[in-house]
């Protein structure tokens, strides 16, 4: 799945313009503790967290993540959506909280592995 | 580019917003030397979470590479409050990371556990009160593990 599809079927709301949403999606994972994200996140997923300070988006570069969605409507630093610009990774909010997020991500066929 | 290769990154305790960069400067070296894939993905982790222990704990550090045709090697030097008992550590889930930090989603004691499964060799020595050595090798005669 594209990120843009995923971002169409969950009304994501997205921080970053210009990033590239033509990416593939290949799974998904959900965390607030960034050594968790590193360690076992795949590659390619998109990634569900409340953390919205910059250094998330080092992790999700580093990892090769395909976007960020930040759940319940937080809403991501300055700092953050400068650094995600840069480095081309999407950050996306959502209303929904993780759990519920989550889930619909499940049911649109993504999975952790 | 194939012959050896060395650099350093200056590193500076609590500066969060530049924090990363030295790992993700390390990575695009990697990439233009053409190691394979997952050996940089291994470094990039490993190196990582390096990087934000030096940012967390320490006033400040050094990140040193050399990458020759057999290795990457990355020692990280610190003045930081060193650690009292590195097998302690090692545990995962063992972290004195305060609160602030770990409301950050740092300090979840993952770290140093997380360096050793990427890496091929982990060499921590530690002087309380002086700073922290953290040196890692990853085997590049070898494609994964």
């Amino acid at each position: 799945m594209k990120l843009f599809e995923l971002v169409e079927s969950l009304s994501l709301d997205v921080k970053t313009p210009g990033a590239d949403l033509t990416r593939e999606v290949t799974g998904g994972y959900v965390s607030d503790l960034l050594s968790d994200v590193i360690g076992h996140a795949p590659e390619g997923a998109v990634w569900v967290t409340l953390q919205a300070h910059v250094n998330i988006v080092a992790v999700a570069s580093l990892k090769g993540l395909a976007g960020i969605i930040l759940a319940n409507n937080r809403s991501p630093e300055e700092g953050t959506l400068r650094k995600a610009s840069e480095v081309n990774v999407p950050v996306m909010t959502s209303g929904l909280p993780a759990f519920e997020l989550v889930g619909r991500l499940y049911a649109l066929g993504l999975r952790c592995r | 580019m194939t012959g050896d290769e060395d650099g350093v990154f200056f590193l500076t305790g609590k500066d969060f917003a530049n924090a990363g960069s030295a790992s993700s400067n390390l990575k695009g070296i990697l990439e233009k030397r053409g190691i394979p894939a997952e050996i940089i993905r291994r470094a990039s982790i490993a190196a990582f979470e390096a990087e934000m222990n030096v940012i967390i704990y320490a006033v400040a550090g050094m990140m040193h590479y050399t990458i020759t045709p057999e290795r990457i090697k990355v020692v990280l030097q610190d003045m930081g409050p060193g650690i009292p008992d590195i097998g302690l550590a090692m545990q995962e889930g063992y972290s004195t990371a305060p609160d602030y930090i770990r409301e950050m989603g740092f300090g979840s004691g993952m770290g140093l556990p997380n360096i050793k499964r990427n890496a091929d060799k982990l060499t921590i020595n530690s002087v309380v009160g002086e700073g922290t050595t953290v040196e890692f090798v990853i085997s590049l005669e070898r494609s994964g593990r």
